[in-house]
């Protein structure tokens, strides 16, 4: 499928996401950088919402995103527009206020647009492989052991899918 | 598992021999010759390459003296799979929100 989201590591400091949408690409620039429309999409799971989106769309420019969960825990992050190429590129700084990623991270958005369609590409780049390390220790979940075999089979099925 | 031993996940799966080899030992253990069958490279590349995956952990040996085969571990590949799906979900479920959104947009357009 088109619009299938894909998550993969090309390197041991970044993490890369790429997902294709039915829409010209300055519509989905102006989603990914217009606060009104910023805060109805860019939620994670449901339940939560984005009561603070700020965004100085320049180059030095600073943006400020505060998220609220179901139980009203909060979490905040952000950064400095580095580059910004209407409507193809958008390179940003990332700091979240917990900092559970070991220091500052450079995301990229990249926008392609062939036909009706635009691919969007977004780049992490992790300043340092003990800042990846930190993010990686914040990510995890203990006692998953009954769903090791399962999740492995899973993966072997993805890895084999690659090679095909 | 440590953030060195997930690193370590992480750089043995960043190679496509090295997917493949854990994608051929999904369906099975298999020696070092049964591995290197369906790659142009000789055995001392693949044993090289079985090497960086033991370290990982990604693999371990059998016991079976002779043949020594391989096979999949499945521990260290899930732990660094759990992390990514936990980054994966935030996204599908923005990304679907994502275009809903950009339905609504083309419509006011017209």
């Amino acid at each position: 499928m088109s619009d299938t989201l894909k998550v993969t590591t090309p390197s041991d400091r970044e993490i890369v996401v790429t997902r294709v949408f039915e829409a010209p690409r300055s519509l989905v620039f102006d989603c990914m950088s217009k606060p009104e429309l910023v805060k109805q999409w860019l939620l994670g799971p449901p339940g939560w919402t984005m009561p603070v989106c700020e965004i100085d769309l320049r180059v030095g420019g600073r943006y400020r995103y505060v998220w609220r969960g179901p139980d009203g825990s909060e979490m905040g992050m952000g950064g400095v527009y580095r580059e910004i190429v209407r409507p193809e590129r958008i390179v940003q700084s990332e700091l979240f206020d917990q900092d559970w990623t070991g220091g500052e991270t450079v995301g990229t958005a990249l926008l392609t647009e062939e036909g009706s369609r635009t691919t969007l590409t977004i780049k992490v780049l992790y300043s340092s492989k003990e800042a990846r390390d930190g993010a990686l220790r914040t990510g995890m979940t203990e006692g998953m052991a009954a769903g090791y075999d399962r999740l492995a089979k899973l993966v072997a099925s993805m890895l084999a899918e690659e090679v095909k | 598992m440590t953030p060195e031993g997930l690193d370590a996940t992480f750089a043995a799966l960043a190679d496509p021999t090295r997917r493949a080899i854990l994608a051929r030992l999904a369906s099975g253990e298999a020696s070092v010759a049964e591995l290197a069958g369906p790659f142009a490279m000789s055995q001392p590349a693949i044993s090289k390459h079985l090497k960086v995956l033991e370290r990982a952990g990604l693999i371990s040996r059998s016991q079976d003296a002779q043949r020594r085969p391989r096979r999949l571990e499945a521990k260290p590949l899930a732990e660094a799979t759990e992390w990514l799906e936990n980054y994966r979900q935030f996204w599908e479920a923005s990304f679907e929100r994502l275009d809903a959104l950009l339905d609504e947009l083309k419509t006011r357009e017209k």
